[in-house]
């Protein structure tokens, strides 16, 4: 089988986030990781890989990212995780793409990925928790014309065939589909593993290469900020919250005080 | 004036409240036309609804073949309505609720009219300029679509509904969805069952619980029904089995903006944080005077849940006696 795991590098989000001059996401001037949600997929990939079994060799995991110079980091995390190997979409021109082009070059890695040995199944994260749009996995099915199965919290995966489980607004579904297919999975899914001593020592031997956007064919100038279908147009942070009053419960005095607190917002 | 496709959010043809919000904003951007994708025998009733919020049309996409497929058959279907809109007069905007099928459907549909996309907007005014609120509620941006016809999906709560009598003309759409389209199946649905409280995303109050609560819901659900509010949870409880993962508020549950959030031993991570910074009241009950949540607070009390809580909701039910 071969699996592919799109993995985002995204700015540690109990550190310091901010926007750059120009509104975009400053990935260069912070801390940043492997998104955590996207250790999900790994993990989910991972499983998929050691549960079908057979020659090792038959099965590949390729991690993909497509990020900075910086995001080799969360490829590696990857490979140290246990992906045989990895993918670095990098170049220059990609900084401040949307979701749109993004998925464009996503989706042209995939395929040149896949030009040796057809791909079966791509895994994502259920969303970046940087711009936590939940929409790459979507784009990435339409623009490769594949079928998704998006935000499992359950996978099964039996010869051709991947079952999910997910919760949906008002019920919970069972969602199959026949691969190749584009598959996201949520934290539900189950605890990633950490790296061990033997992964990340054998991490030095797995394949890392690098494409440009000449490498997956695509023009500088179907990507990047100045051609982002969406645009924005300012950004405020918003004002740190104050905090109120907090008062100490003392036999039942706190019960009372909450609710003088509610009567005097109009709650009750 | 452009027609604004409004998408239609209903539970087997009961329309939900962001249906209202999304007509209010349409009105702003164009004359809204709302989009039933649902039973041929339901569109009567949903259209006397929707009317009454300014819905000049209602096209009627009877979902009969469509509902057993994952989101890609509605993206084809709003792709040809979209552009027989387009030839027709016109399409400002599409509105679509903010759910994960919504982007979804939003995300298919940006690529296949080449159009651009903002998701989870809390507020959209003329342009369409769209407000998100992103990092966790840390920032406020706003952003506009500079390509294509914009496609917003828009948050529960981002606008208060205001009724305006619209011509609600009812017009049937039959679209042709590919066999492509037919490829990730919904082999079972279990609904879930109903808890007779409101919609957490939706609701004007929402009382959660953590692991502070020691698995014992009681006393979070008994303060929220004197409140009339839903009741939410941290990850910490969904995990430890004690609420379904539909509950869970934060990064990887659902994000909710209510007038008011009681937070019930509960934290204050920052993935908690995430899925209910923007409230615009917030309470916390504690036992610990220096958790993290009490940061967030307009009000806090340091105390034990179990006794505060049980405790409150007898003075509430007492002063509204
Ligand atoms: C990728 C990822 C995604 C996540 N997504 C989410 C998410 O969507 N939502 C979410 O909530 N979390 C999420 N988390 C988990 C988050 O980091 C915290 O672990 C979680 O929010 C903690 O839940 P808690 O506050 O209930 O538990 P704790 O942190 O254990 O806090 C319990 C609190 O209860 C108080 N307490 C104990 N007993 C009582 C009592 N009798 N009366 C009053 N107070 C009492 C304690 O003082 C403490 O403050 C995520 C984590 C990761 C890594
Ligand atoms: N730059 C990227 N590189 C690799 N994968 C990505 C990238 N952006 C998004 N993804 C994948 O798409 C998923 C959803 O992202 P998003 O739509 O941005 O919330 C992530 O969890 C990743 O699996």
């Amino acid at each position: 089988m071969n699996i592919v795991v799109c993995v985002k590098y995204v700015p540690d989000a109990t550190a310091d986030r901010h926007f750059e001059q120009d509104n975009t996401v400053d990935r260069v001037g912070v801390d940043g990781l492997l998104s955590e949600l996207d250790e999900y997929a790994v993990e989910q990939a991972l499983q998929i890989k050691e549960k079908i079994g057979g020659e090792a060799a038959d099965h590949t995991v390729t991690a993909l990212c497509v990020g900075p110079e910086k995001a080799v980091d969360a490829v590696r995390k990857s490979l140290q995780m246990g992906a045989d190997r990895a993918v670095h979409v990098l170049d220059e021109a990609i900084a401040g793409s949307d979701a749109v082009a993004t998925s464009l070059v996503l989706a042209k890695a995939v395929q040149k990925i896949g030009e040796d040995r057809p791909i079966d199944l791509i895994v994502c994260g259920m969303a970046s928790t940087d711009a936590s749009m939940s929409v790459v996995p979507a784009m990435l099915a339409e623009r490769l014309n594949l079928p998704q199965v998006t935000l499992a919290s359950v996978v099964e995966v039996q010869g051709d065939q991947v079952r999910i489980k997910r919760d949906n607004e008002g019920s919970t579904e069972v969602i199959g589909a026949t691969m190749p297919i584009v598959l996201s999975v949520t934290d539900q899914t189950g605890e990633a593993r950490y790296p061990s001593f033997k992964g990340i020592m054998a991490t030095k031997k797995k394949p890392l290469e690098t494409f440009s956007l000449a490498d997956l064919g695509i023009e500088a100038d179907q990507v990047g900020l100045s051609v982002a279908w969406s645009q924005v147009e300012d950004t405020t942070a918003r004002p740190p919250r104050t905090a109120g009053e907090v008062v100490t419960d003392e036999n039942g005095s706190g019960a009372v005080a909450l609710a003088d607190f509610l009567a005097s917002k109009k709650f009750i | 004036m452009s027609e604004v496709l409004v998408v239609i959010d209903h539970a087997d043809g009961v329309v939900k409240k962001p249906t209202y919000e999304l007509l209010t904003i349409a009105r702003r951007l164009g004359e809204p036309s709302a989009v039933f994708f649902g039973a041929a025998d339901q569109a009567d009733e949903v259209a006397s609804l929707v009317k009454a919020y300014g819905a000049e049309k209602i096209y009627v996409i009877d979902d009969t073949e469509l509902k057993g497929y994952l989101v890609a058959p509605k993206a084809e279907a709003l792709q040809q309505l979209a552009e027989k809109t387009a030839a027709a007069g016109g399409v400002a905007a599409i509105l679509i609720p903010s759910s994960f099928e919504g982007k979804e459907v939003a995300a298919r549909l940006a690529i296949k009219i080449g159009s651009g996309l903002i998701t989870d907007a809390v507020d959209v005014q003329e342009g369409p300029v769209t407000t998100q609120s992103v990092f966790a509620g840390n920032f406020t941006v706003t952003a506009k679509v500079t390509q294509g016809t914009p496609i917003i999906t828009v948050k529960p709560n981002a606008a208060a509904p205001e009724e305006a009598a619209g011509a609600g003309v009812v017009e049937t759409f039959t679209p042709t969805i590919s066999d492509g389209a037919k490829t990730a199946q919904i082999i079972a649905t279990q609904p879930r069952q109903a808890t007779g409280r409101p919609e957490l995303t939706e609701a004007a109050i929402v009382v959660s619980g953590g692991r502070g609560t020691g698995g014992n819901f009681e006393p979070i659900e008994k303060f929220a029904d004197s409140l009339g509010a839903a009741v939410g949870a941290s990850r910490a409880a969904v995990d430890s089995g004690w609420m379904p993962h539909a509950f869970q508020v934060g990064q990887t549950g659902k994000t909710v903006s209510p007038q008011l959030y009681v937070a019930n031993g509960i934290s204050g991570a920052i993935q908690h944080r995430a899925g209910m910074q923007t409230s615009k009241t917030i309470v916390a009950v504690n036992k610990d005077n220096e958790a993290p949540i009490f940061e967030l607070v307009d009000f806090g009390v340091v105390g034990d849940l179990h006794s505060v809580l049980p405790a409150a909701t007898e003075e509430i039910v007492k002063r509204k006696a």
